[in-house]
C-alpha cells in the first residue's frame, strides 16, 4: 500500500512538472490583465483578437497546411522506405537502416544549419519548398520508426498463404499487408505532422521573412512583446499538437490495446 | 485433383542438405503423410512443392506438368499453415472468400461455393465472425476451407493439427479425414506426430537428415520397419543384436533365435508375452523386471537384458501373475513372425 502510494505521488509530481506551466499559459491566456495581474478576470478578449490578426490567422494556415503536405510526402516516402527494408534483403541495408535514425538525435540547429547551407548550394534557397523538404526529412524516421515497429508483429504465413491462394505480389501488398500496416502508418502519419507542426528552429532556418509559420511568427512576436494574445495561440498549438499525439499513440498502440 | 512427384530433389542450406535426393510420388486422391523429427527435411519437402523454397537440383510434378519454374500463385494449390494464417481484417466468410476473388470469380457464383465449404466444414452460420473470435478448432476449419474452395490440385498441410490441445486434436483429425475423403483431393501433410500420421495417412514417408528412408502405407511400414531407424521412430521397439549362424540368431547372452537371418532384429513391445515358466516356444529369452508401471487399461514393463533395457507393453489383467517390483527373472516370448529384421547397416 505504500509503495502503491508512493508510485502515485510520483507520478502526480510528474505530471505538475509536465503541465503546471501550460496550464499556467492556459489560465492566462483566458484572464483579462495585459500584465498576468492576479485577480483573475476571465475574458475571451485575447482569443478575439487572435481571430482578427490576419498575421497570425495566415501563418497558422500556413502552419497546417504545411503539416498536411509533410505527413503525406512523409508517409509515402517513409512507408515504402520501410516495406523494402522490413521485405528484402540487400547489401548495405544494416548500414542503411542504422544510417536512419541519428537524424533523430541531431540538434535540429545543427541539422537546420546544414540544411540551410545545403539549400543554398544547390539553389534551392529560403521559402516554402525550402520548408516543407526539411520536414520531411525531420519527420521520415519517425515514419519509418513507427511503420516498422508495426511490421514486426505481421505473420509472414499471412503473405504465404495469401500467394498460396493465387494472390499476385500487388494484391497481396494491398489486402494483406497494408491493411496491417495501416495503424502503423496512420500513426507516422500523425507524427509526421506533429513534427512539421511543432518545428520551429528548421522552419526558422528556411523560411522567408514575411512567409513564417506560426512557430515562427510566435518567437518573433515574443521578441517584440509579450502578449496574452501569445498564450491564446500558444494554447490552441497545444491542444492540436496533444490531440493529434494521443491519436498516434491510440493507432501505434503505445500503452494500452485497442 | 492431381498426383504430385518429385524427383531427385535436393536442397541445401549452406553445409546442411534440407533435402537429399528425394525421390516420391504422391498418389492421387491419396492422404500421404510425411513423417520425420525436426530437421529431417519434411518442412522443405512440403514448401518446395508449394513453391516457397528453390530446390538446387530436382524435379517437381503436379499432375503431368512439371512447376519449378512455376510461382506460388500459379501453382493451384491450396496450403493449411501450422498457425492457420487467417486474415485478421477478414471475417471468415471473406476469407474463405479471398481465393475465389482473386481468381475473379463472379461473386453470386463466389457466395455459394463459400457456403458450399463452410457446410463442409461445419462453420455455416459463423462466416460474419472474425478469426480472432474463433475458437482453435473453429480456426482451423477456416483455414482448411479456404484451401479447398479454389479446388486445387493439391492440399498441403503443414502441422494443421499442432496447436491444438489432444483432445480436439484427436476431434480433428476424424475431421481432417472426413473433409479429404469427401472432396477426394491429393492431400500431403506433414507431422511430427506419428500416431496422427498413421491415423491419418493411406501412405506415409519418413525423412532423416534430407534423405528419404522409408514410405509405403503406414501398416506395411509399421509391420515391417527394415531399419532400426523406422522402428524406433514409428512405434517403440527393443533392438536385439547377435551373430548370424547356420540355425538361426545367436543373442549376445548365447541364446539361439531359430529362423533369424539378420544380424538385428525389432520386436515391438506389445508383441512380448512375458511368464515366470519357460514357454514352450524357441522365440524367448530371460531378462530381469526392473518395473511394472500401472497405467490404466494398459501396463508396462521395464526390463533388462543383458545391460539393455527392454520394454513390454500389454493390457494390465495379462500382467497380474508378475510382481509389482522388479529383481526376478522372467520369460520373454513372442509368435515366430513378430521379430522384425533390420537389414540396414549398422
Amino acid at each position: 500500500m505504500i509503495r502503491h502510494a508512493f508510485a502515485r505521488a510520483y507520478l502526480g509530481l510528474i505530471l505538475i512538472f509536465l503541465y503546471a506551466p501550460i496550464a499556467v499559459m492556459a489560465v492566462m491566456s483566458l484572464n483579462a490583465s495585459e500584465f498576468y495581474a492576479l485577480p483573475f478576470r476571465f475574458s475571451t478578449e485575447w482569443y478575439e483578437r487572435l481571430f482578427t490578426n490576419d498575421e497570425i490567422l495566415a501563418a497558422a494556415w500556413r502552419s497546417v497546411w504545411i503539416a498536411v503536405v509533410v505527413a503525406i510526402i512523409a508517409t509515402a516516402l517513409g512507408t515504402m522506405a520501410t516495406l523494402a527494408l522490413w521485405r528484402h534483403d540487400f547489401p548495405g541495408k544494416r548500414i542503411l537502416q542504422a544510417l536512419l535514425f541519428p537524424p533523430i538525435a541531431v540538434p535540429w540547429l545543427i541539422t537546420g544549419t546544414a540544411m540551410l547551407i545545403f539549400f543554398f548550394g544547390v539553389g534551392i534557397g529560403r521559402g516554402t519548398p525550402a520548408v516543407i523538404i526539411g520536414h520531411v526529412a525531420l519527420a521520415l524516421p519517425y515514419v519509418i520508426v513507427t511503420v516498422f515497429a508495426r511490421m514486426q508483429s505481421f505473420d509472414r504465413a499471412l503473405e504465404e498463404a495469401a500467394r498460396s491462394l493465387g494472390a499476385r505480389p500487388l494484391t497481396v501488398a494491398r489486402k494483406v499487408i497494408l491493411p496491417h500496416a495501416a495503424p502503423g502508418i496512420i500513426a507516422g502519419a500523425l507524427f509526421a505532422f506533429a513534427v512539421s507542426f511543432d518545428q520551429f528552429v528548421v522552419s526558422y532556418f528556411l523560411a522567408e521573412p514575411g512567409d513564417s509559420t506560426l512557430p515562427v511568427l510566435i518567437y518573433s512576436a515574443i521578441r517584440k512583446g509579450f502578449t496574452p494574445e501569445i498564450n491564446a495561440v500558444s494554447t490552441i498549438i497545444i491542444l492540436i499538437s496533444m490531440a493529434v499525439m494521443v491519436l498516434a499513440a491510440r493507432y501505434a498502440k503505445f500503452g494500452g490495446t485497442r | 485433383m492431381s498426383e504430385v512427384r518429385v524427383e531427385g530433389l535436393t536442397k541445401a542450406y549452406g553445409p546442411t542438405k534440407a533435402l537429399d535426393d528425394v525421390t516420391l510420388t504422391f498418389p492421387e486422391g491419396g492422404f500421404f503423410g510425411l513423417l520425420g523429427p525436426s530437421g529431417s527435411g519434411k518442412t522443405t519437402l512440403l514448401r518446395a512443392i508449394a513453391g516457397f523454397v528453390q530446390p538446387d537440383h530436382g524435379r517437381i510434378f503436379i499432375g503431368d506438368q512439371p512447376v519449378e519454374g512455376t510461382a506460388v500463385e500459379d501453382r493451384n494449390i491450396g496450403m493449411v499453415f501450422q498457425s492457420y494464417a487467417l486474415f485478421p481484417n477478414m471475417t471468415v466468410a471473406e476469407n474463405v472468400a479471398f481465393g475465389l476473388e482473386v481468381r475473379r470469380v463472379p461473386s453470386g457464383d463466389r457466395a455459394r461455393r463459400v457456403a458450399e465449404v463452410l457446410e463442409l466444414v461445419q462453420l455455416g452460420p459463423l462466416g460474419n465472425r472474425k478469426p480472432q473470435d474463433l475458437s482453435g478448432g473453429q480456426r482451423q476449419r477456416v483455414a482448411m476451407a479456404r484451401a479447398i474452395v479454389t479446388r486445387p490440385r493439391v492440399l498441403l498441410l503443414d502441422e494443421p493439427l499442432s496447436a491444438l490441445d489432444r483432445a480436439l486434436r484427436v476431434d480433428m483429425q476424424i475431421e481432417l479425414k472426413r473433409i479429404q475423403r469427401e472432396v477426394g483431393i491429393t492431400t500431403i501433410f506433414v507431422t511430427h506426430d506419428q500416431e496422427e500420421a498413421l491415423t491419418l495417412s493411406d501412405q506415409i514417408g519418413i525423412l532423416k537428415d534430407g534423405r528419404l528412408v522409408r514410405h509405403g502405407p503406414p501398416r506395411a511400414v509399421y509391420d515391417d520397419p527394415q531399419d532400426a531407424f523406422t522402428a524406433h521412430f514409428l512405434g517403440e521397439a527393443n533392438i536385439l543384436t547377435g551373430r548370424v549362424e547356420a540355425q538361426g540368431l545367436r543373442l549376445t547372452d548365447g541364446t539361439l533365435l531359430p529362423g533369424v537371418t539378420t544380424a538385428r532384429i525389432a520386436l515391438r513391445p506389445e508383441a512380448l508375452t512375458a511368464s515366470i515358466e519357460q514357454p514352450a516356444t524357441p522365440h524367448r529369452l530371460q531378462a530381469r523386471l526392473v518395473q511394472r508401471i500401472f497405467s490404466g487399461a494398459m501396463g508396462t514393463c521395464i526390463l533388462d537384458w543383458q545391460g539393455q533395457t527392454l520394454k513390454l507393453t500389454a493390457p494390465d489383467r495379462a500382467l497380474a501373475a508378475l510382481p509389482e517390483t522388479g529383481g526376478p527373472q522372467v520369460w520373454l516370448s513372442w509368435p515366430a513372425g513378430a521379430a522384425l529384421p533390420l537389414r540396414d547397416p549398422r
